[in-house]
């Protein structure tokens, strides 16, 4: 069979040129290679997302009943703040950039990233711009509490923390853009004889756009607090009224930078989705160019789109029906994306294991959470629902049981491949049952809250509130601890267990599939032959 | 007709779901966003009912089609798969009705948006200025202005570990020492603006969320047809104490807010020493 070919051609390769992994902390420190510093990358997000979870669990700890028991609201605040930044570049974006790392070169047939030194740079950025973050917490004044937004004048009254904050969220920018201009020019440069753009497969496409937004963006927001920065310590008055400047200004660059941001968390999501269903539909995915389309149509509209975060901040009324209407236009390419994996699964044979599972549920949830982000787009009826718990349950609803649901769907689907080792089949299935009630015991309750009048970032609320925040609160937890069991049947299947086969799964598409379980140090020294 | 089904199947459903956990308290379960008694409060609901509507009926068909999907086209039912991967006609299909549902959706929306920002003809205008933590209201057609607080009753329960049981204050963290009062039916347009940071004043049944921000002056309106005690938060995160800078609106018949008038402008919370006294505070 061709794999076995493609396999032993390239272990073949390797025992000429010696170019095994080093041994120790080496390896790890001055790698260059894709899967090491992929895996890194998922090793550093899964840290940082139990990191943002033990604060959610603070915020989740203090909502659990009215009344102030646990923490001062000014702390509630750090909490809130810091669990936002981190989920957002800590947890969400480092893993589909492991994610990228591990699979894109393999699915395109590379040896490797094109330029795998700054890869290694753009790793090792993080783990210091993240100490650095946390480590306001423990400065005088406490962390930053103005929110992940940083909305001033309220972010000018952090204390010793806005500089370290403002470094740390440029430094995590630089990583993302080296990242970003990692994949573009290993997409652009490194696809196997054969695999034209409209071959690659679907979650290439997604990071190829992804990329490109995270270039086009991050500049936007490092200028934003540089801004900040200038504003607080060299006299200039961008953002202060006093001085003649504008603080609404601030949100508008924040949100130009921001709405791209969300899509740079979902687009990925979206690419993983679309290797899954297929696999386990035992069917081709349907629409594989619309696919490509509406991706591209949800970027290009991910620009135009951003000041409908702040609809309550006084813009003239052209301005608030341009943006009303951009917006909804958002829902036509994400329904046809939708409406594809549904038409993927239609008529397939489906089996339902746990990357599959996850991957319905994304399906499910991140509808849901599609909906109330069209009900936020109707301008009049967002008065109502700006800064509430409905917008807290939105956003949820897109990035838990959407983006991670299908970073663990892919980690799941991937696991085999990675450690040549089948993950345990019945506790994933556990987790994800497990995760799948819990996280919506969180969060349904949230849009009930805001529809109720419950403002979001606030410690403290209104008896009436009582109930849907205690059952939010259970969700919460119970959440939080089937992420443990995550991290047990990852290292579980690391360390061992059943023998993967190099196809995995049942009938699989895509290059990856060809090479070993686990694959080779270097994956296609010779490039496939794509027909 | 359709939009009492869908709300009370609506509530329903959720009942049965709340009912497991608490069955006593069901009365205080709001679910749903309050109707209101302003004009515009009632076309903002019906909007909000309207666009859920849409999202719930093309939920039942999506979800649905993918359900049976997930019982029918199984491996462990022995079927083979199709092949099939195209589909020019239903892709245009499913671009094309998503399409005119947003359109048909998108009208409504920006005539209500109209609406909500037309603030001219007002009967009286009052000057909202947020602070680090409570608001200040000006009567700026007349000589009135005074700070508006979270009440002490709230203030002490809400200490960490206060002793205080949250359920036994009444209105806990949504009442104030002095309330904005408002005449009824009289269309009140609100200027609005901030001293420090950015806050926003929201009161729910009056469907007004504005933000509040040093340097900008923004309009908002209502004009409430119902005589009664509203209640509201700021809703823009301004430090510390967000949560704790309630907004109420005391609306009064006609002849109970001129004899509110009367007393303000003879005496007690407009005077300079009282303003004086509650800037200490």
């Amino acid at each position: 069979m061709s794999q076995v070919d493609t396999h032993s051609h390239t272990d073949h390769h390797d025992d000429h040129h010696d170019h095994g992994p080093a041994k120790g902390l080496k390896r790890w420190l001055f790698t260059t290679n894709h899967k090491d510093i992929g895996t890194m990358y998922l090793i550093f997000s899964l840290v940082m997302f139990m990191t943002g979870g033990a604060m959610a669990m603070v915020i989740r700890a203090e909502l659990f009943q009215p009344g102030l028991q646990l923490v001062e609201p000014g702390f509630f605040n750090q909490m809130t703040t810091m669990h936002a930044l981190i989920m957002v570049f800590g947890a969400v974006m480092p893993a589909t950039v492991g994610l990228a790392n591990w699979m894109i070169p393999i699915m395109i047939g590379a040896p490797d990233m094109a330029l795998p030194r700054m890869n290694n740079w753009s790793f090792w950025i993080l783990p210091f711009a993240f100490t650095m973050l946390l480590s306001t917490l423990i400065m005088p004044g406490g962390g930053p509490a103005g929110g992940w937004t940083m909305y001033p004048p309220l972010i000018q009254q952090t204390g010793v923390a806005l500089p370290f904050l403002i470094f740390a969220i440029h430094m995590m920018g630089v990583s993302s853009i080296m990242g970003a201009i990692n994949i573009v020019v290993t997409i652009m440069n490194m696809r196997a004889p054969g695999m034209t753009l409209l071959k690659m497969p679907l979650f290439v496409w997604t990071w190829l756009i992804t990329a490109y937004l995270l270039v086009a963006v991050m500049p936007v927001l490092a200028g934003g607090v540089t801004m900040l920065l200038t504003d607080q310590y060299f006299g200039t008055t961008f953002f202060n009224a006093a001085g003649g400047g504008d603080p609404v200004m601030f949100q508008h660059i924040f949100w130009f930078f921001g709405h791209p941001e969300v899509y740079i968390m979902i687009l990925p999501a979206f690419g993983i989705i679309s290797e899954i269903i297929p696999t386990f539909s035992r069917k081709p995915l349907f629409g594989y160019e619309s696919m490509v389309y509406a991706t591209a149509s949800i970027a290009f509209l991910s620009f135009i789109v951003w000041a409908h975060h702040m609809f309550t901040v006084g813009m003239p009324i052209a301005g608030q029906l341009f943006f009303m209407f951009s917006t909804m236009m958002i829902a036509v390419p994400t329904g046809v994306k939708v409406f594809n994996w549904i038409s993927t699964m239609w008529r397939g044979a489906m089996t339902f294991e746990t990357p599959m599972l996850f991957s319905l549920a994304f399906v499910f949830l991140f509808t849901i959470g599609g909906f109330s982000g069209l009900m936020l787009a109707i301008a009049p009826a967002d008065f109502q629902y700006h800064d509430t718990y409905f917008v807290v349950a939105h956003f949820h609803y897109v990035l838990v049981p959407g983006a991670v649901f299908a970073i663990m769907a892919g980690v799941y689907y991937w696991l085999p491949k990675w450690t040549g080792n089948m993950y345990d089949e019945t506790l994933g299935k556990v987790h994800f049952w497990m995760s799948t009630i819990f996280v919506n015991v969180l969060f349904f309750p949230q849009h009930f809250l805001g529809l109720a009048g419950m403002p979001r970032r606030i410690p403290d609320y209104a008896t009436q509130f009582a109930d849907f925040n205690m059952i939010s609160s259970i969700g919460g937890f119970g959440f939080g601890l089937s992420q443990l069991l995550f991290i047990y049947v990852v290292i579980k299947c690391a360390k061992g267990g059943v023998k993967a086969t190099d196809k995995v799964w049942d009938e699989p598409r895509g290059l990856e599939w060809t090479l070993s379980s686990p694959p080779p140090y270097h994956s296609f020294s010779v490039a496939p032959e794509i027909k | 007709m359709s939009r009492t089904i869908l709300n009370r199947l609506h509530s329903a459903a959720l009942a049965l779901f709340a009912s497991a956990f608490a069955p006593a308290a069901l009365a205080d379960w709001a679910l749903n966003m309050p109707v209101g008694v302003t004009e515009v409060s009632k076309e903002v609901y019906g909007l909000h009912m309207l666009i859920l509507g849409v999202c719930v009926a093309i939920a039942i068909v999506v979800f649905g089609v993918m359900i049976v999907s997930i019982f029918l086209h199984r491996k462990s039912r022995g079927v083979e798969p199709a092949q099939f991967y195209h589909s020019t006609k239903a892709e245009i299909i499913w671009t094309v009705i998503p399409i005119i549902i947003l359109i048909a959706m998108a009208v409504p929306a920006a005539e209500g948006l109209i609406k909500v920002e037309d603030t001219r003809n007002a009967d009286m205008t009052v000057k909202v200025t947020g602070y680090q933590w409570r608001w200040r209201y000006d009567y700026l057609d007349h000589d009135i202005g005074f700070y508006s607080t979270l009440d002490r009753e709230s203030n002490q329960a809400r200490r960490v570990n206060s002793g205080t049981d949250p359920f036994s204050v009444e209105n806990y963290l949504l009442e104030v020492d002095h309330p904005l009062v408002v005449p009824v039916g009289a269309k009140v347009r609100l200027l609005l603006t901030a001293a420090d940071v950015l806050h926003a004043w929201w009161v729910p049944d009056l469907a007004v969320k504005k933000d509040a921000i040093p340097g900008y002056i923004n309009e908002a309106w209502f004009k409430a047809d119902v005589p009664g005690i509203y209640r509201g938060q700021c809703a823009e995160l301004c430090g510390r104490d967000h949560g704790f800078m309630p907004v109420v609106v005391h609306v009064l018949e006609r002849d109970e807010y001129d004899a509110w008038l009367v007393e303000q402008t003879t005496d007690k919370v407009a005077s300079p020493e009282n303003v004086a006294a509650t800037r200490k505070l």
